[in-house]
């Protein structure tokens, strides 16, 4: 089971588990992660998902899609490395993966 | 009066979120989630669309895992309550069990319209609701030769778009004229209507179902109210759902095409609040009027709403209804009402695939339909949740775009 770190806005950090298979935003909500909500339930439709993939391991993902890089658009205060959680999907060898989170999900 | 015990009847989107966020809100005393579905709660908009294909696990479905409740302290109980007991203040179940409360969630959702037509209870006839549904379905749905559609709507156009990517001949019967035509406009659906028939779909409209055809105790066909016969070996109908009020009914408490609350969401019972598809609710964007809606937004705002109030932070439920809506390759998002809208203003083109419909009634906007437009329906809910000044003439100078008149124009 791959660990994630998510470090909050505040600098609080949490360590929880992850299934490979499984998006970023199911493994943080299904650990209670305060900070990201998942209101559409990885449909790509909210943006409560928001975060930031930390440089070091941005390039393991597939770049954003379509309907979630307009989504972000409208995220509050994106950056280069903003995604929309539920369309990570945790692969195997991404133990170790560090997610920021974003001040608010509004 | 301190707050005890709260007991939440329907373990669905609506009930899961007042429990949740119950807790976020730092509420302490009991909760006791109470829900007539095997299983952990569970969402169900993937059921009609990406578990059906296969996309998604049934784990994925879940809002969270078991460990959730346990550690959280909320009492998940697999049970069906018969009678709610206002004068003693407690529910009863068909166990026997009695749980008392401090107060009551209902929570209960709503259930498919039944098909009335001979033949509707043989194999190969569905209505989509459960993932009990879903799973005798998806099977079924993948060897399907000869699909026969009954209702044009959301759910029954998911279904539509499913069956066509799996390879099946898909005939959609439709009373009105065209699709989705009670929520949305001529221009979106219209949109919508030749996506479908790319895909290979058949509409057959201002046509509803008179016979389901039976051969060897399983479906072999229909016949359309007009006399049409159409071969099929899988029949899947969505024409609408009927609130579960019967509980509330029995109870005394008010009803008015769902459970009637007050805009803070408590029905006539202060010990007794309701939400969620069983609901009718002074909408703030409905001009105050009661409305019930059926979508995912309303039964989380309302259940955080709910859950504030509970835990002494009341306000008046205002949240912006937003929807959306996956077929095909298509994304239909709408934010906001559009009942009632008398002028449109369209953005895009239907024959990009990507379109925006402005909705405004008295040159007010009331509402934004996109399709694969994604980044117009977000500026649209930003633009929305604030008595919005965007004037069709705006809308109309060529070159306008959503986003940028919503960064220009906040406050
Ligand atoms: C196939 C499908 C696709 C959908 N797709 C979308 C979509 O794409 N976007 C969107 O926004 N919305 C969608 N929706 C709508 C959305 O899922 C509902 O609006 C939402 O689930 C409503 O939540 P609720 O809590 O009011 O009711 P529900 O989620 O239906 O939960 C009610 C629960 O209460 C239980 N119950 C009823 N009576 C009792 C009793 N007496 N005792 C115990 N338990 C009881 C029911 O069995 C049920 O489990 C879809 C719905 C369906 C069915
Ligand atoms: S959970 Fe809704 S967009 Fe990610």
């Amino acid at each position: 089971m791959p660990t994630l770190t998510f470090i909050e806005h505040n600098g609080t950090r949490h360590q929880i588990h992850g299934e490979v298979g499984q998006s970023v935003m199911q493994a943080a909500t299904f650990a209670m992660l305060p900070g990201i909500q998942g209101d559409c339930g990885g449909a790509c439709s909210c943006a409560t998902c928001h975060a930031y993939v930390d440089e070091a391991w941005a390039d393991r993902f597939p770049s954003a899609t379509g309907t979630e890089d307009e989504m972000l658009d409208n995220v509050t205060e994106r950056r280069a490395n903003s995604r929309l959680s539920c369309q990570l999907v945790i692969e195997e060898g991404m133990d170790g993966l560090l997610i920021h989170l974003p001040a608010s999900q509004y | 009066m301190t707050l005890n015990s709260v007991v939440i009847v329907g373990a669905g989107q609506g009930g899961f979120q007042v429990a949740a966020s119950l807790r976020q809100e730092g509420y302490q005393g009991a909760i006791t989630l109470i829900g007539d579905e095997p299983g952990l709660p569970y969402q169900r908009p993937p059921l009609s669309k990406a578990y059906l294909l296969g996309k998604i696990s049934a784990t994925a479905l879940l809002f969270r895992p078991m460990d959730f409740y346990t550690q959280q302290n909320i009492e998940l109980v697999h049970d069906q309550v018969v009678a709610v007991d206002r004068n003693n203040r407690q529910v009863r179940l068909a166990s026997g069990r009695a749980v008392p409360y401090d107060h009551l969630v209902l929570a209960m959702g709503a259930h498919n319209r039944p098909l009335l037509v001979p033949g509707a209870d043989s194999r190969g006839v569905f209505g989509i609701k459960t993932k009990a549904d879903a799973d005798e379905l998806a099977p079924l749905a993948k060897e399907a030769r000869d699909v026969v559609v009954v209702g044009a709507g959301f759910v029954g156009l998911e279904f539509a778009a499913v069956a066509a990517a799996n390879g099946a001949t898909v005939h959609v019967l439709e009373l009105g004229d065209r699709p989705m035509a009670r929520a949305i406009s001529r221009e979106m659906s219209d949109l919508f209507r030749a996506a479908h028939e790319a895909w290979g779909v058949h509409f057959e409209f201002r046509q509803g179902i008179g016979q389901i055809l039976i051969e060897g105790g399983k479906v072999s066909g229909v016949v359309t109210s007009e006399g049409k016969t159409l071969p099929a070996d899988l029949v899947v109908y969505g024409i609408g759902v009927i609130p579960n009020v019967q509980l509330a009914l029995e109870a005394g408490l008010d009803i008015d095409n769902g459970i009637k609350v007050d805009s803070n969401l408590l029905t006539s019972d202060a010990h007794i609040s309701s939400l969620g598809d069983v609901a009718s609710f002074p909408c703030l964007q409905n001009g105050q009027k009661l409305l019930r809606l059926e979508s995912v937004q309303n039964a989380v705002d309302q259940g955080r709403a709910i859950a504030a109030r509970l835990v002494g932070k009341p306000a008046p439920y205002t949240a912006l209804p937003w929807f959306w809506t996956d077929q095909g390759n298509l994304k239909l998002q709408i934010a906001g009402l559009s009942m009632g809208y008398d002028s449109t203003v369209a953005l895009g083109t239907p024959e990009s695939g990507q379109l925006s419909v402005l909705c405004f009634r008295d040159s007010q906007l009331v509402a934004v339909e996109s399709c694969n437009r994604p980044g117009d329906h977000m500026a649209a809910r930003k633009i929305l949740a604030r008595p919005p000044r965007l004037t069709p003439a705006e809308a109309q100078v060529p070159g306008f775009e959503l986003k940028a008149w919503e960064a220009a124009n906040r406050d």
